[in-house]
């Protein structure tokens, strides 16, 4: 029994140390079976240290879904997990960063596959809230359109244009415009 | 003078002063006086300087009864009816420090016309308020100081709740009685503002609530249309002037609603159309609403009747088509496309069938083109000027352009008042967004709104 209680020590040890720089929160990390099982055995012999490394290679993505489909809607958009796509002033043509941006949230919907997304698409306050609801629409609409051509199914897709009625920066300068003309996705439904 | 009895209702619910201006309003459209015979038309007040318009004095009305309320009407009656006249520039009005110098009338008959020759005048307006069991009774007369003729009589009875509606009506009579002018006293604005400072709910980024307004035209009794606390825009006005057109977002994609404002209801227009759908206007007869949607793809024009119902297709460039306006006679559509570039809008003319379409404007960035109603025949628009945009305004026939505003604060959303003579707009000027009214010629800048942000306003047919 010493010995088991000594072997789990040495797992939880080895996975604490293995994971220090990626994950410094400390986790219950079960003991592998292999491990139990051999200390479950009183008269077998003692178990080489081999597996205790086993645990090291458990994956950390599957706990996230776990927390999502936990959260609410308006909890799950403020992790934040669908990056805004930013564009340049008058223009609806997705920027290398803005694919780079919509490469990475392909693959945050692809893996959450139930989810309803809307795109919504913002401007800055130049031009008139007239056209800017066209521009909005233009922006939405590229966003979804590479999305698609990814691989996200067209129907879990939805866009909207928001013109300039709602600048995520109030400010008045290039600063704040470049923060303002952008698709920002929402999770609708999951 | 054949004196006038014009009766009024008196509204049952306390709504008032606003309800109290809706039913004068209804009452618009029937006839409330017998035609008028050409001798009933006994004078037209001249200047006696040929080409200059006629100066009128509009002293404070004479209170019948003495109490407050009497009193208070009876001022504010005067100028009210002062602003409204000066508003049309077709008379010259009297400053009032120089009225007050001229000793009061005594009744509608004993007027001190020496002491109103005196200061120049060549018509003066004498009233008197009365309270009675019912509410209160406004007579007017309309006098030639040079030959003391009566040249315009009325009587009027109501409410007392919003004494200003006596002035609005009475100065659009005169108007109408003098100069054969359609005047805008009675007409209002719609707009759409976030002075609530409320949030929309569920929003993970701070998005401000934008409700649907109406005043009267000079900004006076401000009331909110909509109450959905979402994001609500384009509101227009149908030609009866007792509905309201408008692009709300209350559940989730924009639509094209109806809020019938005296009968307190409302409808979607456009239920369950697919795409987005905006930018309503209805057309001068009243039978159509064209509008932009999205739901074959990209921006497009369409038509639907005033009831939603037979919605169909007139524009289907591959670019973005929008912000229609209808011509006066419903038989033309401008509108704006960016087909020559996306970031570069121009206004475009199109027969109502979307036949025939042509560019207008040449700006480079120009929008939300509103066409004037007749005899004028131009259209204004939004042109970008520089950092912001102004106000522009192009004659459909020559082509010719002029500005309107010129790089005060960014200048947005022109619409014409019904008669043409003057343009709403949206201006930053101020500080933040305010609604403003300006005369054709670019004079007489006027501040209407100051409660928070106040956008894209649109003036009542009627």
């Amino acid at each position: 029994m010493r010995r088991a209680m000594w072997l789990v020590g040495l797992v939880t040890i080895g996975s604490l140390a293995c994971h220090r720089n990626t994950q410094p929160v400390a986790r219950p990390t079960p003991p592998p079976p292999a491990a139990v099982a051999t200390a479950a055995g009183p008269s077998g012999p003692p178990a080489p240290p081999e597996p205790v490394r086993e645990p090291v290679l458990v994956p950390p993505e599957p706990v996230r879904p776990d927390n999502i489909t936990s959260n609410s809607l308006d909890e799950l958009n403020k992790q934040g997990l669908l990056k805004p796509v930013f564009f340049e002033y008058d223009s609806s043509e997705l920027t290398q960063a803005g694919i780079a941006t919509l490469n990475e949230n392909s693959t945050t919907m692809k893996r959450n596959g139930s989810w309803t997304v809307t795109i919504e698409g913002h401007c800055d306050e130049r031009g008139t809230p007239e056209y800017n609801l066209v521009l909005g629409d233009r922006r939405a609409v590229a966003a979804r359109t590479y999305l698609v051509s990814l691989g996200v199914p067209a129907d879990k897709l939805r866009t909207v244009s928001y013109g300039k009625e709602f600048p995520f920066d109030p400010g008045h300068d290039e600063s704040a415009y470049a923060k303002n003309r952008r698709a920002h996705f929402v999770i609708t439904a999951k | 003078m054949k004196r006038i009895r014009t009766w009024f209702r008196t509204p049952a619910a306390p709504l008032a002063a606003a309800v109290a201006a809706l039913a004068l309003t209804a009452l618009e459209a029937r006839p409330q006086q017998p035609p008028q015979q050409p001798t009933d038309i006994i004078t037209t007040i001249t200047s006696v300087d040929v080409g200059t318009p006629p100066r009128y004095a509009v002293p404070d009305f004479l209170a019948i009864t003495k109490d407050a309320e009497t009193v208070a009407a009876a001022q504010t009656i005067a100028r009210v009816l002062w602003d409204d006249l000066n508003f049309e520039h077709e008379f010259a009005l009297i400053p009032r420090d120089i009225l007050s110098t001229v000793p009061a009338a005594t009744s509608l008959e004993d007027v001190p016309f020496e002491r109103w020759r005196e200061v120049n005048a060549d018509g003066v307006i004498i009233g008197t308020v009365q309270k009675t069991d019912s509410g209160v009774q406004v007579r007017v007369r309309l006098y030639s100081v040079r030959n003391r003729a009566s040249a315009f009589g009325r009587e009027y009875t109501g409410s007392i709740a919003n004494p200003r509606i006596y002035a609005h009506q009475m100065a659009d009579e005169i108007h109408q009685n003098q100069r054969a002018l359609q005047g805008v006293a009675r007409t209002k604005l719609t707009f759409n503002s976030d002075r609530s400072g409320e949030r929309i709910q569920g929003t993970i980024e701070q998005r401000s609530v934008k409700e649907v307004f109406i005043s009267d035209y000079d900004g006076e009794n401000q009331r909110q249309i909509t109450a959905n606390k979402s994001l609500n825009l384009h509101s227009v006005w149908a030609p009866d002037a007792r509905s309201i057109v408008y692009t709300s977002y209350r559940r989730g994609p924009p639509s094209i609603y109806v809020a019938n404002i005296y009968e307190g209801t409302g409808d979607e227009l456009t239920k369950g159309g697919a795409g987005q759908n905006m930018l309503p206007v209805v057309s001068p007869d009243g039978t159509r609403i064209a509008f932009a949607s999205t739901r074959d793809g990209n921006f497009d024009i369409y038509v639907m009747n005033r009831d939603g119902s037979n919605a169909r297709r007139v524009t289907s460039n591959a670019a973005a088509d929008t912000t229609p306006t209808w011509s006066p006679t419903g038989t033309q559509i401008a509108f704006t496309s960016d087909r020559l570039g996306v970031g570069a809008p121009e206004v475009f003319i199109m027969d109502a069938d979307g036949l025939n379409q042509r560019q207008l404007t040449h700006e480079g960035y120009a929008d939300r083109p509103t066409w004037s109603p007749s005899p004028y025949n131009e259209i204004a628009y939004t042109a970008r000027t520089g950092a912001g945009n102004d106000i522009k305004i192009v004659d459909v026939s020559t082509r010719e352009v002029r500005r309107l505003t010129f790089g005060e604060g960014t200048n947005e959303s022109p619409a014409f008042a019904p008669n043409g003579r003057h343009i709403a707009f949206m201006s930053t000027r101020s500080g933040k967004s305010q609604i403003f009214t300006i005369a054709r010629d670019g004079k007489d800048l006027k501040q209407l709104t100051r409660l928070g942000n106040n956008y894209q306003p649109n003036w009542s047919p009627r």
